[in-house]
């Protein structure tokens, strides 16, 4: 696992990383336990605990990072993240393993839809959605010694990439994947190879499509997103995630805050949760995050601005 | 432990903590004044004989958590007592600006984490404990906990975590004052033998006094036996203003000025124990 790879060259050159985890990572982790074991603790299946213990570490110098699956990383031990390392403003690092749907079978309790409105309106948590796992090694390695807490929301399959992205990570500002002169789409976390569909099919079609990844969720690049958006009448929010609160969110308030004109769609996941569950890419069809429904909502709204 | 400790903090008394919580409430107009008193000697008997530190920001000292936050005024009390902080800053609790409000701000030098959220207190000094542990530093971790406090599952999270990882610099003074927001524990959610749960945890738990200092002095200076410690003592909520004893009430009332006047004769008639 390159998160968990990464994160052990790190700690052979900084003592202060310490490795918690909630009873989660079952072999993802054994590099770092074996070559840091006095630096490694399973803390048991108790999140809050973990990040108080965290909260503690990190008063006493250290660089603690917790690591779970998404919704027990964030929502069981929310309020110890906002009293602690948000408040005091500690270099604790919240590891979500499992952005979307990417745990489609195990339902909604182990889905990750809700994590970055919940994370994002802490303006010093610091928020990061890597697209694909060499963008997760280059944002762990460009990030994890920043001041004050962060919260890394990671994609579990290290299968996927994002042509073009070549992991490419820097602070405050988003990568253009690719460039186009009609349509912008702006994506992020393990969708954003979803979303690099969805520019493809446009461009067979004769829309001209950007794609930008924009892994840095918060403090959000508003300046170079406003840029962006200023190139462009049809733009299109692309993420894992409930349609509200998240990227598409963060881009409304970007236009709303800077002026701008483009028409804005945003993708996330749309309707009703109902028990159905089934993998991945079935969740995607099922709640209109698919490259096909996407690419035709939106080849649909270009015609209708021209 | 240095005997100089003594020496140095004699001035930190529960007497002198009960006394700046009557007159600071009173000018604050502001309540929690039953379990501020409560707790009252069980913080002098921390600032006075445990914590060492030799100023509020050596990055080696002892660490202490107020884990209920809601008694900040009996911290604030021993901090002033101490010589962390000044009379000035004392007389600002609860007004504009200031960082001494109901609940303790890490901002404010000698509070090392901020409180106020009931159960998160004892994580922070199982961390802090883990910390020294790592850095091989022989400070120790405090928690000051309440009893209603250990109705929050996140208490015995960190209980069994200390436990497990034999956190021997940790201690855990728990307010076993028996008295919650809106009535007795033993009516609300019975705690059951609270010594006995820490002890069956794994924990060394010794039940004292709460109010008499040297046996809480005693049993958290004892010898370590390897495990983390409970020094689970029983207190009275209110204790030394006998109208506020044990009365629900005074969880969140402030006083009237005849209320004031009759606490303060009653804190000037008792010995300064």
């Amino acid at each position: 696992m390159t998160f968990a790879e990464t994160l052990t060259e790190l700690a052979a050159v900084d003592r202060r990383i310490v490795l918690l985890t909630a009873d989660l990572g079952f072999e993802a982790l054994d590099a770092f336990a074996s070559r840091h074991p006095d630096r490694f603790f399973n803390v048991g299946v108790a999140e809050q605990n973990m990040i108080g213990l965290a909260t503690g570490l990190a008063e006493g110098g250290f660089i603690p990072f917790v690591y779970s699956i998404v919704p027990f990383a964030i929502f069981r031990a929310y309020e110890f993240i906002r009293n602690g390392p948000v408040q005091h403003r500690l270099p604790v690092r919240i590891v979500g393993v499992g952005a979307g749907f990417e745990y489609g079978s195990n339902g909604f309790s182990h889905y990750g839809l809700d994590d970055l409105a919940m994370t994002r309106v802490h303006e010093d948590l610091t928020v990061l959605a890597p697209a694909d796992f060499q963008q997760t090694r280059s944002i762990l390695t460009a990030t994890w010694n920043r001041p004050g807490p962060i919260y890394y929301r990671l994609g579990k399959d290290e299968r996927i990439t994002v042509p073009g992205l070549e992991g490419r990570f820097a602070l405050d500002a988003p990568e253009l994947v690719r460039d186009g002169s009609s349509v912008l789409l702006v994506t992020t976390s393990s969708i954003s190879a979803e979303a690099a569909v969805v520019a493809q099919n446009l461009d067979a079609r004769g829309i001209s499509t950007a794609l930008v990844v924009a892994a840095q969720i918060n403090p959000f690049p508003r300046e170079a997103i406003a840029t962006l958006l200023g190139r462009f009448r049809l733009v299109a929010t692309i993420e894992n995630h409930f349609p509200s609160g998240g990227l598409g969110s963060a881009v409304a308030e970007v236009i709303a805050d800077c002026g701008g004109s483009s028409r804005l769609m945003r993708f996330g996941a749309t309707g009703e949760i109902d028990g159905r569950s089934g993998s991945t890419e079935f969740m995607h069809e099922m709640f209109g995050l698919s490259s096909a429904r996407m690419t035709e909502a939106i080849a649909a709204a270009w015609a209708g601005t021209t | 432990m240095d005997d100089r400790t003594d020496e140095l903090h004699s001035s930190v008394t529960g007497h002198a903590i009960r006394h700046l919580i009557i007159m600071q409430s009173k000018r604050a107009g502001v309540g929690h004044i039953g379990s501020a008193l409560s707790a009252a000697d069980m913080l002098a008997v921390i600032y006075r004989h445990l914590l060492r530190a030799a100023t509020p920001n050596d990055t080696d000292r002892d660490r202490f958590v107020l884990s209920k936050g809601h008694a900040s005024l009996a911290l604030y009390a021993a901090l002033f007592l101490r010589g962390w902080l000044a009379q000035e800053t004392l007389d600002g609790f609860c007004g504009n600006e200031t960082l001494l409000g109901v609940h303790p701000q890490h901002q404010l030098p000698g509070v090392d984490f901020s409180t106020g959220s009931l159960g998160m207190g004892l994580s922070y000094a199982a961390g802090a404990a883990l910390a020294a542990r790592l850095e091989r530093s022989h400070r120790r971790s405090f928690a000051l906990l309440s009893d209603a406090e250990c109705n929050e599952g996140s208490t015995w999270e960190a209980v069994m975590f200390a436990a497990h990882h034999r956190l021997e610099s940790l201690t855990a003074f728990v307010d076993m004052n028996g008295q919650q927001a809106l009535g007795y524990t033993r009516d609300i959610l019975s705690l059951g033998p609270l010594a006995g749960k820490f002890a069956a945890f794994g924990w060394e738990a010794i039940e004292v006094d709460g109010h008499d200092l040297e046996a809480m002095r005693s049993a958290a200076a004892a010898p370590t036996t390897g495990r983390p410690r409970a020094v689970i003592c029983r207190t009275v909520f209110g204790k030394g203003i006998s109208f506020m004893e044990r009365q629900v009430a005074w969880h969140y009332l402030p006083m009237t000025d005849a209320d004031f006047s009759k606490a303060i004769a009653e804190l000037d008639a008792a010995p300064c124990a």
